[in-house]
This record gives structure tokens, C-alpha cells and sequence, in this order.
């Protein structure tokens, strides 16, 4: 957190002096809060646009754009947008931001566009992106709510593509549409479908739990019995 | 048009794809609000609502944006009328229900961020509903979303007593029910034709 600015624009480009800031608001996102799984937000696009690799990574660009530039406008407008009306203001800026990222991936991908369907227009409601609108950018400079932006969007992508590496190679044998195994390989069907979405998320959060026990109770022994379990 | 009946459009909406275990749409509030079986329902019923009344206002919206032939607008339209209706309902569950009101917390005005509502009014606009279709396609959503959070509910009011692994405590767990019940609910997948 930095310090608070003094006048109406003061710290609107305030740049902080070590780069050790900026580049903790980036790591934070990334890893040690990062908002699938360790806040556990954002869940809708999440379990339901991973069931192959090229679509989650779309989803976490668009999302991973959304994010940043609401949060530089948010950022930048936080001292004029009044106190009661500021959740309606995000979402409007957040909602604009979305039909912006919609038309592009329509241009770019058409099949993308078609895969990902209604959930493009759903990144509006992304709890992720007003929860860091609310919680970070209205409080903080410009810079540090790009970083902070940045580093929630790419934490979003990696946690969706764990989600899309797993289910596509386990579903369709394949990764990024090329075929990975023999013909002999048996699809596991219930990956792709919506069920699997669940079992996927459950087991990355099993695992990333084991690890957080293993550290803190130092029994690695035991833990480890609970994490094949 | 009448390719579809009625029945099938609520059966479909509330069974076969049932919005939070086919389409992942609220999945918030099913995490969230499905610890206790009471809330749960009282959460369904005050979604219905919210659902009800957004999708007759979506399906009008849609149809002035068509004609001023402005569909970039959509989006936004569509986010500010579901933000007023549940400012709306908040109002009148404070002014009806002061315990309901204290027990749905932070989760009322959260119906807003709630991606059944929003995906309601674009899948329904996506399928070219008319009026009365949509209003039944909202009424199968609201119940199936009701019905799966009341289920949720039921199961992890048992699962309170159940020794679990400390690793699977917490979401983890709530997941793998999810799942199950998600695998359960493609059963209805038939039924359709």
C-alpha cells in the first residue's frame, strides 16, 4: 500500500521510487492471493469455458484485459466519482471495458467467439473485477492498480489454464487441439462435461491445501498419506 | 414460431440444463449461501423473483435496442435494470422481512454480480425467446437454481457431522458434492428427446 495523496491529483502518476512495490502488487496476484485459488472468486467463467486449453486462455486474455484497464480508469477517477454511486459507476466502466473485449475477440476468432458464447458478456459480472476495483484501485495510484491488474489477470489465466491443461488432456487427448496420446488412449469424457469442472477445481485445491499443510504442520509424512487420499 | 413447447422450455431450464450444475452460472451463491437449508431457500425464492422481473424487462429492452438499432448497448442496459430490480427487492425484504433481510447479508446485493441473472437475460435473447416464452424460461431457471441450492444445502447440513480429512475441509469439499450432484442431475439429460 502506498502512501495516500494529498491533493486531487497528486500521486494520479506517482510512480513508486524502489520497483520492490510495484513488483510485489504484481507477485501477490500471481501467487499468494491468487483470486481462483486462494480467494476462490470468479468461479462461473472459471469451471465453465476450461474444458479446453485454447478457450480458457482467451477467457483469462479477455478477462486479464478487462481487469487492467477498469482498474486504470477506476484508479484514475477515484477522487471524482462520488462515494453512493460508486459500485454503479464500476460496473458501467467494467461493463463498457467487456463490450469492447467482446467485438475484438469477434474479429480475431469467430470459433472462439462461438465457444465461448454467453460467456463473454459475462466477464461483467466476474466478482474478481469489481472486488479489485473496490478493494484496490479505488484506493491506489494509477501505477500500482495497473501491477495490481496485471498480476490479478495473469493469476487468473494460470489458474484457468491448470484447469484447461487438465481437463482437455484428460477429456480429449489432446493439448491446444494436437492429439498428445495413441489412438489406444480412452478418453475420459467426464472431464469435458460439467461435472468435471468440479472434480478438476476440487483436486488443484486439494493439492495446493496439501501443500499449505505440509509447510505449516512440518509432518510431511502424514500429509502426504492425506494428499492421495 | 412455435418450435418449442412450453413445458419443454421450463423442464429444460430447470432440469436438463439446470443453470448452476450444467451451465456454472451462480455458482457464487451455491458456495456461499448453501450452509444453512432455510436461507438456501429463502436465497432461491428471492432469485426467482430478481429473475422474473429482469427477464421481462430484458426482453423489452431488447426489443427498443432493436429498434434504435443499438445493440452495443445491450450489456449495459441489461446491468443497470437487474441493479435497480435488486435494489428494489432489498427494500421490500427489509420492509417485510427484517430476520430474512439480516440472514441474506452481503449475499442480496451480491444478486447483482449473480451470473444466472445476466445469463438469463442473454440466453434468452440469444434464443429469440417471445414474451411469454421468456418468462417461463425464467421461472425454470429460478426453480432449477432454487432446487439446486436447496439440495446443496440438504447435503452439506449433513456433511456439518461427517468426519472429513482437514485437507478436503471448505471449498474443496463443497466442489466434489458439487460435482457428484452435477453428474446426478446429467440423468435428466433424456428427458428432453
Amino acid at each position: 500500500m502506498e502512501s495516500k495523496p494529498k491533493g486531487k491529483l497528486a500521486g494520479f502518476f506517482h510512480f513508486p521510487q524502489g520497483d520492490g512495490l510495484s513488483t510485489d502488487e504484481f507477485i501477490k496476484g500471481l501467487w499468494r492471493e491468487n483470486p481462483v485459488l486462494v480467494q476462490v472468486l470468479g468461479m462461473c467463467p472459471t469451471l465453465a469455458v476450461t474444458n479446453s486449453a485454447i478457450n480458457a486462455m482467451a477467457m483469462g486474455l479477455a478477462t486479464l484485459f478487462v481487469l487492467v484497464m477498469s482498474n486504470i480508469l477506476v484508479s484514475s477517477l477515484r477522487n471524482v466519482i462520488p462515494k453512493q454511486v460508486r459500485i454503479a459507476t464500476y460496473i458501467l466502466i467494467i461493463a463498457t471495458f467487456v463490450t469492447v473485449a467482446d467485438y475484438v475477440i469477434q474479429a480475431i476468432s469467430l470459433d472462439v467467439h462461438k465457444a465461448l458464447g454467453a460467456f463473454i458478456p459475462l466477464i461483467v459480472v466476474n466478482c474478481i473485477i469489481l472486488g479489485r476495483a473496490e478493494a484496490f484501485a479505488s484506493k491506489n495510484g494509477v501505477w500500482a492498480s495497473f501491477m495490481d491488474g496485471l498480476g490479478m489477470g495473469v493469476g487468473f489465466t494460470f489458474a484457468l489454464l491448470l484447469l484447461g491443461f487438465i481437463r482437455e488432456i484428460l477429456g480429449s487427448g489432446s493439448l491446444f487441439g494436437i492429439s498428445l496420446f495413441a489412438d489406444s488412449f480412452q478418453d475420459w469424457v467426464i472431464m469435458i462435461l460439467p461435472s468435471g469442472g468440479f472434480f478438476a477445481l476440487a483436486g488443484w485445491l486439494l493439492l495446493f491445501n496439501g501443500l499449505k499443510l505440509r509447510k505449516k504442520q512440518a509432518q510431511p509424512e502424514q500429509t502426504r498419506e492425506e494428499v492421495l487420499i | 414460431m412455435k418450435t418449442e413447447s412450453l413445458w419443454f422450455i421450463f423442464l429444460n431450464a430447470s432440469l436438463i440444463n439446470n443453470f448452476v450444475l450444467a451451465y456454472f452460472l451462480g455458482i457464487c451463491p451455491f458456495l456461499g449461501v448453501s450452509g444453512k437449508l432455510s436461507t438456501a431457500f429463502r436465497m432461491g425464492m428471492a432469485v426467482i423473483f430478481v429473475m422474473l422481473i429482469s427477464s421481462m424487462a430484458a426482453y423489452g429492452i431488447h426489443a427498443f435496442l432493436i429498434w434504435v438499432d443499438a445493440p452495443f448497448l445491450q450489456l449495459i442496459s441489461y446491468i443497470v435494470v437487474i441493479a435497480s430490480t435488486v435494489q428494489l427487492v432489498e427494500m421490500f425484504i427489509k420492509r417485510f422481512s427484517p430476520s430474512l433481510f439480516k440472514a441474506l447479508g452481503i449475499f442480496l446485493p451480491l444478486i447483482t454480480t449473480n451470473c444466472a441473472i445476466l445469463g438469463l437475460a442473454l440466453f434468452q435473447t440469444n434464443k429469440g425467446y417471445n414474451f411469454i416464452e421468456s418468462f417461463v424460461f425464467a421461472l425454470g431457471a429460478g426453480i432449477g437454481f432454487t432446487l439446486a441450492l436447496v439440495l446443496m444445502a440438504g447435503l452439506r447440513e449433513k456433511l456439518d457431522f461427517a468426519e472429513v480429512p482437514v485437507i478436503a475441509k471448505g471449498v474443496a469439499l463443497t466442489l466434489l458434492v458439487g460435482g457428484i450432484l452435477s453428474l446426478t442431475f446429467m440423468g435428466f439429460a433424456g428427458l428432453g428427446g
